[in-house]
């Protein structure tokens, strides 16, 4: 029999890890999502898009920031294959995330990962780093809820946007558009406060150089493709310098 | 262009989203990544989410690279209070109306 200690423990383990606590942790980052999401949809009937265009588009791409490029790149005309192309390397990044939480859930089985992956986004990618570095686990059930509704808010945004298109004319006067930005830098807070203060010190210094590598890589791409080859060069220095 | 063109365009990025996002995940389970992948790997968390906040800072249209001072000065106090309350959802809140009072300033 477990002692009474040992039970709440348990308990404890169980609510950290449940589908419920998933959907909790996720809430933090609605705000990001329905502000893009409303955005896009603005965006995408004002791009001329149909409202079961934008759905589609939402239902089956789920990418932010290749939504946004998709609705400029059917605006200008481009063909077919150079928007499928762009698309790939404007999602490229989503490799490297995967890569980097797949590790975590080798004990699930593969249509469950293939769900995990299927519903990776720049934010749940890194919500659930997060995690992993204040609590060391990683369940199925807890990405399954983080996942969910992150991708059911962000549909639901987008659609409201195509319909609120016409009072929302213009979402990025409303500082809308820095929500994003706004999110990444308090998950990259989080991250640094996570590693701890002994690697402080090396981390800047990787901050920096991928600063530096962003400006100079610039000049020669688009900036997707820049936040690509950054993270491979910089995270290969981080490897070579902490040997 | 037609729907149906723009149908087919969007099946393409789909499928083009999905595979890099599905495939470590399927393979992952069957290989052991070397100690020095998984090193490698640990970096890219603060490597990406930092080359996501500069991609922002940066206004490439001109033909210098230069700094998008508007966003500058709201990323700044969006980073003091991020380090200050270590809350995205208060961070995300401060950038908005940060960035809202810039844009009405200017």
């Amino acid at each position: 029999m477990n002692t009474p200690s040992e039970t709440v423990e348990q308990i404890r383990f169980h609510e950290e890890d449940s589908f419920l606590q998933g959907v909790k942790d996720c809430i933090p980052t609605l705000l990001g999502y329905i502000s893009i999401g409303l955005a896009f949809g603005v965006v995408g009937a004002a791009s001329g898009l149909s409202l079961f265009e934008i759905a589609f588009l939402t239902v089956l791409v789920y990418a932010g920031s290749a939504q946004f490029i998709f609705c400029a790149l059917v605006i200008s005309n481009s063909p077919p294959s150079a928007i499928i192309l762009t698309i790939f390397i404007v999602n490229l990044r989503h490799f490297l995330m995967s890569l980097t939480l797949a590790p975590h859930f080798t004990r699930y089985s593969l249509v469950r990962n293939v769900g995990f992956g299927t519903l990776l986004t720049d934010e749940t990618f890194g919500v659930a780093v997060t995690k992993w570095m204040q609590t060391k686990k990683l369940s199925g059930k807890w990405m399954d809820g983080l996942n969910l509704t992150a991708y059911l808010v962000w549909i639901a945004s987008c659609i409201a946007g195509a319909f609120l298109g016409q009072w929302v004319a213009n979402p990025e006067k409303w500082g809308l558009d820095f929500a994003l930005t706004a999110m990444f830098v308090a998950l990259l807070v989080l991250q640094l406060q996570s590693v701890g203060k002994s690697k402080l010190a090396k981390n800047l210094l990787l901050i920096g150089l991928i600063a530096l590598c962003m400006y100079i890589f610039s000049y020669f791409m688009p900036s997707h493709l820049a936040v690509l080859i950054s993270t491979i060069v910089v995270a290969t220095v981080g490897v070579v310098i902490d040997r | 262009m037609s729907t149906n063109t723009i149908i087919w365009i969007i099946v393409g990025c789909a499928v083009v989203t999905w595979l890099p996002r599905i495939i470590p995940f399927i393979f992952v389970r069957n290989v052991k990544l070397p100690d020095v992948v998984l090193k490698w790997l640990s970096f890219i968390p603060i490597c990406i989410l930092s080359a996501l906040v500069v991609e922002n800072l940066l206004n490439t249209d001109g033909s210098f690279v230069t700094l998008n001072w508007p966003v500058v000065a709201a990323f700044l106090p969006t980073l003091i209070i991020a380090i200050w309350t270590k809350s995205l959802s208060t961070t995300v809140v401060v950038g908005v109306i940060s960035m809202a009072a810039i844009r009405y300033l200017i």
